[in-house]
């Protein structure tokens, strides 16, 4: 195996009543060693259940109805999809970690720092003495640069800030040396400031430690920071993919193209901002043909009858559109 | 009256709150929480006045203490050369019709009982005395500027969409026909391709009723494209103020420059360079003596630490709170 992850044909449905309903369709991902990999989105586009998926953490009545998930592990390789619970938590917090969005509500908040970082160690470790745990927490908590790690370490979750509590959190996710990590939206509550220290931190990380990243956010911004490829979804569907200068500089999909002109016409000079019309639909409510067709400029009549295939429009960068390519989704 | 008097419409003057910490049985007070500490400002008529900063740090009670939503400590309030911290509860309700204010969330600010008519028409039944006829035709009226259509009055707040219910919020703020509203944070909870059409939305109605806008936002980039002058604010104070496009191009406060560098750029090929500031912001309920800066300041000296510096003007319409400047 090339890739340290590989996701083919991703399906996701959920149950509405007794009706199946289609939240992810047809996603293929492939998470290069020492890379860093953003996925980007609005609300509802299936961005955060493609990493839990990832890490079986659909919440039911969620679930992966066709799929694979091929992972390779430093000694072995495997379709995390087709693990038992046991086996899957051998490779939860050890091979590949998670932050999750909100640090105020990850942390337990009857425990001290200490012990949370404790259960990730000795989980992974049972044979590790008080003393070596006790090392380690303090040499992570160094790492994310906590002021007085001693302290911190005997505190509970609040009586430390949004920001300290977020760098605890990539601490615990760090501490077992994971290959993979999967940031949810890691500093959408953060304050910009405070947004500059982790995405630095997570940066240095990446280069001392070989882990790979994939940052789940809607901000362009922090891709164009930190990621070095970047998938863009919409509507449960991946509609262009490419590195991060063709993604921002040879812009193929319409959304896409939209996503970047409203944030960037915030500094310019036109007063009037530019708008995607309507509204992102609603999980599950798709037409058959483009799902973007009716809030795009460019819409043709086929776009509304036929759903265009993700196909290469120059070596590495896919798109989903009929501009580019005549082949339609079979 | 001089020009630039008639001009003013809002004059904030030292204002200061102060929320007590209780402990213990007696809920004796032990404590204050130092939210606004001594902030001062003007908003001219017709003008975009943005409040800038980062979580906690008083923006939202600044906000919400102009218009005595909050009771303020101390300091004064003047609309139209008239001090609001001297009317009683009556005179105030009074004043209500002529300055509104637009919350963060339309998902808790909506009363999920009320349909559009009742919601838009409870504000003109409170403020003055119309017959149905006038109430629908003000109603119909304020629906059109929306962008929304009559058959939508019989609905409730569930069955729209996070921007639509923003733009119910805003059209019960403003069909009252307001000189004066506070928006605070008004887009923060909307996606990023909705946020556009309700900042467009409010930049339109601005312009076409002659409104003054007290602008609340942490989004900076939001914050310049909209106000036309602009007030930074770290720990409860104003840190710098002036004309936007002045601060954010020729930014003198050193937080203000932290906090303008540490804005994400959108192109992967021009990586911003960023000012990192180390550690946390300080506990409001025991703020640093001296600067409220100083504990994160990379040009800080004695003075800092001792002495709390003033705005000053430092160009003609720009004021900055900082010794080294």
């Amino acid at each position: 195996m090339k890739n340290l992850l590989e996701i083919r044909n991703l399906k996701i449905t959920t149950l509405r009543g007794r009706e199946t309903v289609h939240l992810l369709n047809q996603v293929d991902l492939d998470i290069r060693k020492k890379c860093s990999f953003g996925i980007v989105g609005e609300s509802g586009c299936g961005k955060s259940i493609t990493a839990n998926a990832v890490l079986g953490l659909l919440p039911y009545p969620l679930r992966v109805s066709e799929g694979s998930i091929r992972y390779e592990s430093k000694n072995d390789e495997m379709d995390l999809l087709s693990l038992d619970a046991k086996a899957l938590r051998a490779v939860r917090g050890r091979e590949i970690s998670m932050i999750f969005q909100e640090p105020m509500t990850s942390l337990d908040p009857i425990f001290t720092v200490e012990m949370q970082m404790f259960e990730a160690l000795s989980f992974h470790h049972p044979e590790m003495s008080r003393s070596a745990m006790r090392e380690r927490a303090l040499e992570m908590l160094h790492r994310v640069n906590i002021p007085r790690p001693e302290q911190t370490l005997a505190s509970y979750p609040h009586q430390l800030s949004g920001g300290q509590l977020q760098r605890i959190m990539i601490a615990i996710a760090l501490i077992n040396d994971p290959r993979l990590l999967l940031a949810d939206e890691p500093t959408t509550a953060l304050d910009v400031t405070i947004q500059a220290q982790i995405l630095r931190l997570m940066n240095d990380l990446k280069e001392q430690n070989d882990t790979s990243i994939v940052m789940i956010t809607h901000d362009l911004g922090v891709i164009a920071e930190t990621c070095e490829e970047v998938a863009v979804f919409y509507a449960g569907q991946i509609v262009e993919q490419a590195d991060v200068a063709a993604i921002f500089h040879e812009t193929a999909h319409p959304y896409t193209h939209g996503l970047l002109q409203a944030v960037t016409s915030l500094g310019g000079a036109e007063r009037k901002l530019y708008t995607i019309p309507g509204i992102v639909p609603p999980g599950g409510q798709w037409s058959r043909g483009c799902r973007f067709a009716d809030r795009c400029s460019r819409c043709m009549e086929k776009c509304k009858e036929m759903m265009p295939a993700l196909t290469e429009v120059s070596p590495g960068h896919r798109c989903r559109c009929f501009l580019h390519s005549e082949e339609a989704e079979s | 009256m001089s020009g630039q008097n008639r001009d003013l419409l809002l004059d904030v003057r030292h204002l200061q709150v102060y929320f007590p910490i209780r402990r213990g049985l007696m809920k004796k007070v032990v404590g204050h929480v130092h939210a606004v500490e001594d902030v001062s400002f003007t908003v001219r008529r017709k003008e975009v006045f943005a409040l800038v900063g980062e979580s906690g740090c008083g923006k939202s009670t600044t906000g919400s203490a102009i218009l005595r939503l909050i009771e303020p400590t101390g300091g004064q309030v003047f609309f139209n050369g008239e001090n609001l911290s001297a009317l009683s509860e009556e005179q105030l309700r009074l004043k209500r019709r002529d300055m509104q204010f637009i919350f963060q969330n339309p998902y808790a600010s909506l009363n999920p009982r009320m349909n559009v008519w009742q919601l838009l028409s409870e504000p003109l039944r409170v403020h003055f005395d119309l017959s149905q006829e006038e109430l629908r035709a003000r109603v119909g009226e304020m629906l059109t500027l929306i962008g929304m259509t009559p058959d939508q009055l019989e609905r409730y707040p569930h069955q729209f969409s996070g921007g639509q219910k923003q733009r119910i919020s805003i059209a019960r703020a403003l069909i009252t026909h307001p000189s004066f509203v506070v928006a605070d944070e008004p887009v923060s909870a909307l996606d990023v391709s909705i946020q556009a059409q309700i900042l467009n939305l409010m930049m339109e109605l601005q312009q076409e009723m002659e409104l003054s806008l007290v602008f609340i936002s942490h989004d900076l980039n939001v914050v310049r494209h909209l106000s036309n002058r602009v007030g930074v604010m770290y720990l409860g104070s104003l840190m710098e103020t002036g004309n936007t496009e002045d601060v954010y191009r020729h930014p003198v406060h050193p937080y203000t420059q932290a906090l303008l560098s540490a804005v994400p750029s959108h192109d992967p090929l021009h990586k911003s360079k960023h000012i990192i500031l180390e550690g946390d912001v300080p506990n409001p309920a025991d703020p640093p003596s001296g600067c409220p800066f100083h504990t994160r300041c990379a040009r800080c000296t004695a003075r800092c630490r001792e002495e709390r510096p003033e705005l000053r003007e430092i160009a003609p319409d720009h004021f900055a709170a900082c010794h080294q400047v």
